[in-house]
């Protein structure tokens, strides 16, 4: 097996799940609405005041995005495990952690990238300064595929239960506290004025343990599920 | 010869009457041990000069938070060699650990927040501690949740040892996270007072009964470990020879 077929696996896989993605747009766009939604049920809830909105601001944002990526995490296996696709994925002769990762991409394309484009606008509804939006939109940019890839791992354990949803939010969301730790006060310390270089670091650094050790894990947990 | 002696340990049958006869010879000491520990921490060690005698809940509590841990990347290690090796003993060992661990980590919890009423005047601080430990326990609870909602036992336990071992990755950097989101947000107000370097009138107690602890898991675990056993292997000849010799 050549690396230039395992190429041509991941870029068709890719564009697979890409077009499949486009054909039920309305999934694609239900964790973006719900992103919306909770972050401007929190105003309602704690009062439209601006300072404490922008002092909460970050941390609503960042569990809001949290909550969307929990919501839209088992797209990522689901029907393909339903259809018998998976099946096939660990059968044929490529290693599946590549392919894991090449769905794992797909997920962030279709779910993160959205989440990151709207979420200026919630910065500015929720009163934060210029400067501290820009870092927010660094962090998700840096944070939401650590997203998908811890989740991935999690949503590969549970596939093959019927009720994994409960169970899935359970074993990701302890998982993610570290990157809402980073993330948030990131974006808090962008806003009081203080360089954020370190935070950015930290949050580079979980992206790149994440990228490297998690297709591994999710490709162990599909084993599992499916045998 | 040394392979031999590895099989012959890992068969469930064999298990069963080693852990058997092992069980007693690790809770007689592990009572003695308790109620020596009790007796020196709770009535030997003198009061703190600060804390008075609500410090003593420090000898249920120190050993319970370290038990906590410690379970964890025993239950990690024995995930990991039941996927590596396929030793089903292993895997019945990291499953059979998770609610002891679990346990142990909700009693650190409970101790910590019965002390810190009268230390710190309220029952919760969102001190990095004790954010770290319940994140702990809410990662055992996924462990357990995910063991029962797995019919299969052998998917179950597979499944389970690859949640631990990603944790058990997770949780130095949960542990060094949570630490400096804390001194981020608050400088260290409430939980660092000056430690005193611990006296030996306290110490002997508290290693007592860390032992001690140390030796409940041992045998607990031991005990889980062997209802695991007979039920994975309920259908096999010796467990039915067992069933109806009792």
């Amino acid at each position: 097996m050549t690396s230039d077929s395992l190429t041509r696996a991941f870029a068709l896989l890719l564009k697979r799940d890409l077009l499949l993605a486009m054909r039920h747009r309305a999934e694609m766009i239900n964790p973006l609405l719900f992103f919306v939604l909770v972050t401007s049920l929190f105003p309602l809830g704690i009062g439209a005041e601006p300072a404490l909105l922008r002092a909460v601001g970050p941390g609503v944002i960042w569990v809001a995005a949290l909550l969307a990526a929990l919501l839209s995490l088992e797209g990522i296996f689901r029907s393909d495990f339903e259809d018998g696709t998976l099946e096939q994925f660990l059968l044929s002769s490529h290693p599946v952690s590549v392919l894991v990762l090449a769905k794992v991409l797909a997920h962030w394309l279709i779910t993160g990238l959205p989440l990151l484009l709207v979420s200026p606008l919630l910065g500015v509804l929720l009163g934060l300064p210029g400067d501290a939006i820009v870092i927010l939109l660094v962090t998700l940019a840096l944070g939401t595929p650590v997203l998908s890839l811890i989740g991935a791992i999690g949503v590969a354990l549970t596939v093959g239960l019927r009720k994994g949803g409960m169970i899935l939010s359970l074993l990701v969301l302890p998982l993610y506290i570290p990157l809402l730790i980073f993330a948030a006060s990131a974006v808090d310390t962008a806003a009081a004025g203080f360089p954020v270089s370190a935070h950015l670091s930290l949050i580079s650094a979980l992206l790149v343990l994440a990228l490297s050790l998690s297709p591994f894990a999710t490709a162990a947990a599909l084993r599992v599920s499916l045998s | 010869m040394f392979n031999n002696f590895f099989h012959r340990m890992a068969s469930p049958k064999h298990f069963y009457g080693l852990a058997g006869k092992l069980i007693p010879w690790l809770a007689v000491p592990c009572l003695l041990l308790t109620l020596a520990g009790l007796y020196y921490g709770l009535v030997k060690a003198p009061p703190d000069y600060q804390q008075g005698d609500s410090y003593r809940i420090m000898f249920i509590h120190v050993p319970a938070a370290w038990m906590s841990m410690f379970i964890y990347v025993v239950m990690a290690g024995a995930g990991a060699i039941g996927l590596i090796w396929r030793i089903k003993l292993a895997e019945v060992v990291a499953i059979s650990s998770a609610p002891i661990g679990a346990s142990f980590t909700f009693l650190a919890l409970v101790t910590g927040s019965i002390w810190g009423k009268p230390m710190w005047g309220t029952w919760w601080v969102w001190d990095a501690r004790l954010t770290s430990e319940l994140i702990l326990l809410f990662l055992y609870l996924g462990v357990i949740a995910l063991h029962s909602a797995i019919d299969d036992k052998r998917t179950a336990a597979r499944a389970v040892a690859i949640l631990a071992l990603v944790g058990v990755i997770n949780i130095p950097i949960i542990h060094y996270s949570v630490e400096w989101w804390n001194t981020l947000h608050q400088g260290p107000t409430v939980t660092k007072f000056d430690k005193p370097s611990i006296h030996m009138s306290m110490l002997i107690p508290l290693l007592l009964m860390a032992v001690a602890f140390k030796l409940y898991y041992a045998f607990v675990v031991l005990m889980r470990a062997r209802c695991e056993v007979l039920e994975r292997e309920c259908n096999s000849g010796w467990v039915q020879e067992l069933a109806v010799k009792e």
